[in-house]
């Protein structure tokens, strides 16, 4: 066994699928569906509930003082794989070993209790994530420091700002010292500050020869952590290996997704009573075009279709913009700018104007959202592919910096000088 | 990058590693209830928290521990012994009845919490692992609190009343683990039960209802016919409170044969619970 810190051996999880859709979450319907399949048994073989593999046959191996990123779509697998390894769910086939002390990071804040005080939070955080109580006193006074929140340290979290949470329940994930760390994307949440500090603690614990393995949808901090990472695809393995070689084997993966068919793409999350069926560009006189130009006027056009015949109210769509590597550039959502109450019914289009793209040249993808009445209706992660043709935005002739294609947005501004006598 | 200076410092650790299995698993009977033992400190948190948060923005706190019993004792006086002339085996009704709402509102208690407590936390059951097992326990524990205190109320009264202890009342504390054990053999079941059907939350209320009245609390065991008594005696409730009568009120007689029957069966419920939730155990975080 040497230094392998985890094996894994043909993990394989199955989900039934009749049962997520129909669960009998009361005893009348358990009874009901009993019944009913005692009287139907003969036609019970054509009828074999649907399941479907979240994993499938997954082996890799970990060895110590590794840092390795989990990657992939949105159902690909990633977190089925991390809540086998927590011990959080059982595996359907296949087995896993881990050698040393295990903790896990699905969420911050495990556990916390928005009636009790901060101080009691982190006791309580501390002893869900494994901690033991000698060793929370010891490092309480770095846990409250790291946290930044030390005159709150006695107010009931219930009074906490979203970002003074956040802070606190990293701060306690942070001190943890396990051989073995296991994280889930708790980076996306807090300020950018804080996460550089998160970033850095992440680092350290790298450095200190311990084991991590850590899921993100972002690519930067894969790139910047991991030395080695696993591409995740439909529940098996698609691509091993150098972290680099991964991200630029998952990015390249986006592309070819995005330009498949609306109508064949399975990685839709929601309900999928009103989904989105195409996404078009228009120039400014409502032609439509094949890539988009920096700083033109540009039309968004979203077409959706109702597949339950009845009015969707409050609904919300929005669409957003991401770099090559995954990264929210911006987001436009018709609930932000107009709160008047949206209606769709049969099918249509929503037209997002936006007066000039901020974009500079380079190749970006759209996330699809579509709400109604606060459940999400269709969301797709990459639904399609935008080509963005470089062009003079501020007219003066040059081109945005190099280095800074497609990793942000152009905005207006203005600057001057002032002297100091 | 640092891998290579490590790996050494790693290869001897693992020689003394604790090394985690995961295996789908098979059988019914793997209990380990060892890592239960282990996660003891986490036991012991979550019964702290329960108690902390349940008298939090109370203007009463603990007090409500104290008045809640009292309240319903004079109720039940009011109702079963002025009114409904329910005798009391020649003791002061309120003395024979607080002597067994005292176990009653203990287990009814235990038994709510400890049904509830996997489906109350079901982000901690997605989100880490412990045993779960800790959650239905630590539901009996945190009602113990509330039992010594509606205690020192018991203790007020036989004040009051000029009722004498004996040195029986040192057993207590054996019928309130058997009181624990049965609370903890209801809850096993139910809060695994729970998880899969909703429907179990609208049972409980009459479910705990009716136990109370088929259990010996407002009424004495003598007032059960006497060629019942034995199949009266499988509802383990009555050995209980006749347990705790024994032990608190003087000259209080008991059959002690009305314990083998509820011996057995609180040890039957026990264990099947065991079983029965460590075998629903592995899907919890799925269905939840």
């Amino acid at each position: 066994m040497g230094n392998l810190a985890i094996t894994a051996d043909a993990l394989s999880k199955r989900y039934w699928l009749g049962e997520r859709k129909v669960r009998h979450n009361t005893l009348r319907d358990q009874a009901m569906h009993r019944l009913k399949s005692l009287a139907n048994w003969r036609e019970k073989r054509a009828e074999a509930p649907t399941s479907f593999w979240a994993l499938k046959g997954v082996s890799f191996e970990i060895k110590h003082g590794e840092v390795i990123g989990i990657i992939g779509h949105n159902g690909a697998g990633k977190s089925t794989l991390l809540k086998i390894l927590s011990r959080i769910t059982e595996p359907t086939g296949g087995k896993a070993d881990i050698y040393g002390r295990v903790s896990s990071l699905l969420e911050v804040g495990t556990g916390f209790h928005s009636e009790l005080s901060g101080r009691e939070n982190i006791y309580l955080n501390a002893a869900m994530l494994g901690m033991r109580r000698t060793e929370v006193q010891r490092k309480f006074d770095d846990i409250v420091s790291f946290s930044g929140i030390e005159a709150f340290i006695d107010t009931p979290v219930k009074r906490y700002s979203s970002g003074m949470y956040v802070r606190l329940a990293f701060a306690v994930a942070a001190h943890l010292e396990p051989e073995i760390l296991i994280v889930d994307e708790v980076l996306a949440v807090g300020d950018a500050s804080f996460q550089q500090k998160c970033l850095g603690k992440m680092e350290e614990v790298s450095r200190s020869g311990r084991t991590v393995l850590i899921v993100s949808h972002n690519m930067t901090i894969i790139e910047g952590l991991c030395e080695r990472a696993i591409l995740l695809e439909k529940g098996e393995i698609a691509k091993e290996g150098d972290a680099r070689e991964v991200v630029k084997g998952y990015a390249e993966g986006l592309t070819m997704l995005a330009g498949t068919p609306m109508s064949d793409r399975t990685d839709r999350v929601g309900l999928g009573e009103v989904i989105l069926t195409k996404i078009e560009l228009l120039d400014g006189e409502g032609r439509i075009m094949a890539a988009a130009i920096t700083g033109r006027e540009t039309i968004i056009r979203m077409y959706y279709r109702c597949l339950v015949d009845k009015d969707f109210q409050y609904c919300r769509v929005s669409i957003s913009v991401n770099g090559r590597k995954g990264h929210d550039l911006f987001v436009l959502s018709t609930d932000i700018v107009d709160p008047t109450p949206l209606t769709l019914s049969g099918e249509g289009y929503v037209e997002f104007l936006l007066s000039e793209l901020p974009l500079t040249g380079g190749a970006y993808f759209f996330q699809s959202f579509i709400e109604s009445n606060g459940l999400a209706q269709d969301w797709i992660k990459s639904a399609a592919p935008l080509t963005v043709l470089d062009a003079d935005y501020y007219g003066t002739g040059k081109l945005c910096p190099p280095g800074w294609e497609g990793n942000g947005v152009l905005v207006r501004y203005k600057w001057k000088t002032g002297q100091l006598v | 990058m640092s891998a290579h200076v490590h790996s050494q410092l790693a290869h001897s650790r693992t020689m003394t590693l604790p090394h985690v299995k995961i295996r789908p698993s098979r059988g019914l009977l793997h209990l380990d209830l060892s890592t239960v033992w282990q996660y003891r400190e986490l036991i012991f948190i979550l019964v702290w928290r329960d108690i902390k948060v349940r008298y939090k923005q109370t203007i009463l706190g603990a007090a409500w521990a104290i008045f809640q019993p009292l309240a319903i004792m004079l109720i039940f006086t009011a109702v079963f012994s002025y009114v409904g002339q329910i005798p009391s085996d020649g003791l002061p009704y309120p003395v024979f009845l607080y002597s067994g709402l005292l176990p009653w509102l203990y287990i009814s208690q235990a038994l709510s919490r400890s049904t509830m407590s996997l489906v109350g936390e079901a982000s901690l059951i997605s989100k880490v692992y412990f045993p779960r097992l800790i959650l239905p326990l630590s539901g009996t524990l945190s009602p113990l609190l509330d039992l010594v205190l509606a205690f020192l109320v018991y203790l007020g009264l036989m004040v009051w009343f000029n009722v004498m202890p004996t040195w029986r009342i040192m057993t207590l504390p054996l019928f309130a683990g058997l009181a624990l054990l049965i609370a903890l053999a209801g809850g096993l079941w139910l809060s695994a039960l729970y998880v899969r059907f909703r429907d179990v939350g609208h049972i409980i209320p009459m479910f705990i209802q009716l136990w109370m009245f088929v259990s010996p609390i407002i009424y004495p065991v003598t007032k059960v016919p006497e060629t019942w008594r034995s199949f009266y005696a499988l509802n383990p409730v009555v050995s209980v409170i006749e347990g705790f009568r024994w032990a608190l009120l003087p000259d209080y007689r008991v059959e002690f044969s009305v314990f083998v029957p509820s011996l057995v069966v609180v040890f039957l419920v026990l264990a099947g619970g065991l079983v029965f939730f460590r075998s629903m155990e592995r899907t919890f975080a799925d269905v939840i």
